[in-house]
């Protein structure tokens, strides 16, 4: 097994960030990668989109390639298409790559793997043609695909606005952009508007991308309070209330986007058994950490949106901190040595995050979103409907961990991410518990599946 | 006459006992460290197996089956049990003369569930089966049930007949007092007229204050799950000579464990698995099962379980003390036996013979021992 004094996982804007400053101390960093290509999410495909007209992706989006170009250094290891499949308390990490499994050592490890989105569960939620407006930005990106015929986006926050405006620039169709912020959350917003203006740029843009939908005449449809997909074998219909109107109305399109927040992607710090938090304004999950980003854990830090929702610059601003932490922890750097710039830095990060109160309460998704009707599917791969989460509650399961033992809720491929918070949110509500209280699934290896013969095979780095 | 029951641990074994002392009318406070079946209990492989049993444990396997028949009236569910028999297959002719030599033991002792099987018939009940097998042993009804299903419904039917559960609380001390018991649970008191350790993992720790050491491993049997594949199987599969369990799920799912071990964290009280066992357990089922090799693997766990170094349990009185009562050390194979461990140790408590073969899971075999510290 080969050992690297540094593992950072995740190329978005922390995990460029953490390696372009750990190396400039000495270290050599290994940074793997899911996707083929570095940039995250956020910087998806900058390499590579053929959509080169700057105006449809955005300035934010091509800010990112100069953290691309910082990877291209000798002393990093970038591994694209690399996906961690195990990583234990000790630190050993266990990569997939082209089909082979293996393992190494790592020293230290910096997790900047980003967020998810939050799910979002509907009825006709799993029929093919309904995908998360994150689906959807992938495939504009990475392909410049999507449908001719007018699509449909529901849901609120800053990503669907984002994904409408880039889809128009594109040329794409909306047939409507359903909002489901509700109607009180813009007063409960205000009184953070002051402190929201330490970042007044990132404000602005957002009041510029709704002008940009308005100018287009996109309809924009405010207060949506239910929503169903609806479709034979595949989406064909969309319907919605809006208000405490009782009338439905009803679009019919192939493509139904779907989006309420992303939130910390938590499935490898979970799996460590890192302490975890609940975050009641952003309504997630978040791994406890130190002022250097670091978890208990001993040598595993969090950077980015993997630790808690700040956005793309932000997480940068993490990664670079992370970074330094790494020096410190390798030995590379004292802390006295680097008090200043961290102390920069730190501040930097304050003005940066100062806009997060603010649309974490003007996005909140309201908790009839969150906590869906008894039919309605939460765990898509086990097929647990919301009603038998609530049931099983009732037989006596306090946490999912016994939902899990119980109806196999959570346990198909997607370890949960498409129902974890769901599950945890609908038990505690019926048990009268919080969500601290009613705590998360526990999470194992691997963190994506590998085959039988990758793992007999993963097995050999480890003898000897 | 109505007695004053704790039992410490809420697994399997102490919910079946919890079951059968309140069913005749005892007042029975079950307190758990954390909540019904957490480890081994809740998370095992479901095996529900009269097949290669220790001979001592025979006896009670057989009553357990008969139970197990009738799930639905012990315990008001039937817990998923799926009779689908179980077959070890033999993967060279040694195997084959162990299984045949386990044969003629079982049928010396009087017993015919378990019987030999040609190749053919083995290729016939597994046609995915990789053909070099020459035959296995196989015992019809034997089957496996959904663990944590099973653990809650002892627990739920416990609590219809009125008993108690402290979960979330670990016994910290126990105090002799009078003819009974003054069990400290946290801030908590609980006064007992009989005590009963059905602790897993933990029971050593009563052992030690009861003066009665026992040497108690805990381990981490590992588990590990596929995505759904068609179905391919019917009975559960175990090997002669190497650790396997393998069963397939209605679902299509396919469970793998029977015995490599993970690593137990005692400080934070988790079983971890580890990829070397796990690996070796990926290569049994590749030469049994090659088409298996692209199959996905989803999930691994680890349950932390108290075995004993006869691997058999401790189901006995104290020997150093009246009215305690263990039912222990079930050393991965307990999961079948839960609805006669209850009877058993209701019957110990009240001071009646148990209708079965008791002796060799006296705690007195281990007299003698002394823990390391």
């Amino acid at each position: 097994m080969t050992t690297h004094d540094l593992v950072i996982l995740g190329s978005g804007p922390a995990g460029m960030a953490a390696a372009a400053t750990a190396v400039a101390y000495g270290i050599t960093a290994l940074v793997v990668d899911e996707q083929p290509a570095p940039g995250g999410q956020i910087y998806r495909s900058i390499e590579s989109t053929p959509l080169k007209e700057r105006r449809i992706l955005g300035d934010d989006y091509w800010h990112g390639k100069a953290l691309v170009d910082g990877l291209d250094d000798p002393r990093i290891d970038y591994r694209p298409g690399t996906t961690l499949w195990q990583l234990t308390r000790r630190l050993e990490v266990g990569l997939l790559q082209g089909g082979h499994a293996s393992m190494v050592q790592a020293r230290h490890v910096i997790l900047a793997h980003g967020a998810m989105e939050r799910p979002f569960p509907i009825p006709g939620w799993t029929l093919p043609g309904v995908m998360t407006a994150g689906s959807g930005q992938i495939l504009l990106k990475s392909a410049g695909l999507a449908p001719s015929a007018p699509v449909v986006l529901a849901g609120c926050g800053p990503l669907l606005l984002l994904l409408a405006v880039q889809y128009l620039r594109a040329g794409i169709p909306i047939a409507a952009l359903l909002d489901t912020t509700p109607a009180g959350q813009y007063w409960d917003a205000l009184p953070l508007l002051p402190g929201a203006l330490r970042n007044s740029r990132t404000l602005l843009k957002g009041l510029g991308l709704l002008a940009e939908l308005r100018r287009a005449g996109v309809r924009h449809v405010r207060h949506v309070t239910a929503l169903e997909a609806e479709g034979e074998d595949r989406l064909e219909r969309v319907r919605w209330q809006c208000g405490n109107d009782p009338e439905w109305h009803c679009l019919t399109t192939p493509l139904l986007l779907l989006h309420q927040g992303v939130v910390p992607n938590t499935q490898v710090t979970r799996a460590l058994d890192c302490a975890h938090d609940w975050d009641e304004r952003q309504l997630a999950w978040q791994p406890r950490r130190d002022p250097w980003l670091a978890t208990d854990v001993e040598g595993v830090a969090v950077a980015g949106d993997a630790g808690g929702i700040v956005g793309a610059k932000a997480s940068a601003m993490q990664g670079q901190l992370a970074g330094l932490g790494a020096a410190i922890a390798l030995g590379r750097v004292s802390e006295d040595k680097i008090h200043g710039e961290v102390k920069r830095l730190r501040r930097d990060l304050a003005r940066e995050t100062a806009i997060r109160p603010f649309l974490d309460v003007l996005y909140r998704p309201a908790v009839h979103w969150r906590l869906p009707e008894d039919e309605t599917l939460v765990c898509r791969c086990e097929e647990v409907t919301a009603g038998e989460v609530r049931r099983m509650a009732e037989q006596g399961c306090r946490g999912p961990n016994q939902t899990k033992s119980f109806t196999r809720c959570g346990m198909g491929p997607c370890q949960g991410r498409m129902c974890g918070l769901t599950v945890s949110e609908l038990l505690a509500d019926a048990n009268g518990q919080s969500v601290a209280e009613t705590g998360y699934y526990r999470l194992r290896p691997p963190f994506k599946p590998i085959t039988l013969g990758q793992l007999a095979t993963a097995a050999e780095d480890t003898s000897g | 006459m109505s007695a004053r029951i704790v039992i410490v641990g809420a697994g399997l074994h102490g919910c079946s006992a919890a079951v059968h002392l309140s069913a005749q009318g005892h007042r029975v406070t079950v307190i758990d460290k954390e909540y019904a079946g957490r480890h081994a209990s809740g998370v095992n492989a479901g095996g529900v197996r009269r097949l290669g049993r220790d001979p001592a444990e025979i006896p009670l396997a057989m009553a357990a089956w008969e139970r197990w028949q009738r799930m639905a009236e012990v315990v008001g569910d039937d817990c998923d049990f799926r009779p689908v028999g179980q077959i070890k297959v033999a993967e060279n002719g040694a195997d084959l003369e162990t299984l045949a030599e386990r044969e003629r033991q079982v049928r010396a002792l009087g017993f015919d569930h378990e019987y030999l099987i040609t190749r053919d018939e083995l290729r016939q009940r597994v046609p995915a089966l990789s053909p070099h097998c020459p035959g296995g042993l196989a015992c019809d009804g034997d089957g496996y049930a959904n663990p944590y299903r099973t653990v809650t419904a002892w627990r739920r039917q416990a609590q219809r007949q009125g008993v108690s559960f402290v979960e979330g609380v670990a016994v910290t001390g126990l105090e002799a007092h009078g003819s009974g018991w003054r069990v400290q649970a946290g801030r908590q008191r609980f006064s007992a007229d009989i005590l009963i350790n059905c602790a897993g993992a933990w029971a050593g720790t009563l052992c030690e204050w009861l003066d009665e050491p026992v040497p108690l491993a805990a381990e981490a049997p590992m588990l590990m799950i596929t995505e759904r594949l068609k179905p391919f199987l019917g009975p559960v599969i175990g090997a002669t000579s190497r650790p396997l369990s393998f069963k397939q799920f209605e679902n299509g799912t396919v469970l793998i464990g029977g015995g490599v071990r993970g690593e137990v964290d005692s400080r934070r009280q988790v079983a971890e698995t580890c990829l070397g066992g796990l690996a070796d357990n990926a290569d049994t089922v590749l030469s049994l099962f090659p088409f298996m090799h692209e199959a996905r693997i989803v999930r691994t766990w680890a349950g932390i379980e108290a075995v004993m170094p006869d691997q058999i349990p401790v189901l006995s009185p104290s020997s150093t003390f009246e009215n305690v009562i263990h039912a222990f050390g079930f050393s991965a194979h307990g999961f079948q036996l839960s609805p006669i461990s209850g009877e058993i140790v209701a019957d110990l408590a009240m001071g009646r013979q148990p209708a079965y073969p008791i002796q060799p899971f006296s705690i007195t075999r281990f007299q003698g021992y002394r823990s390391a510290d």
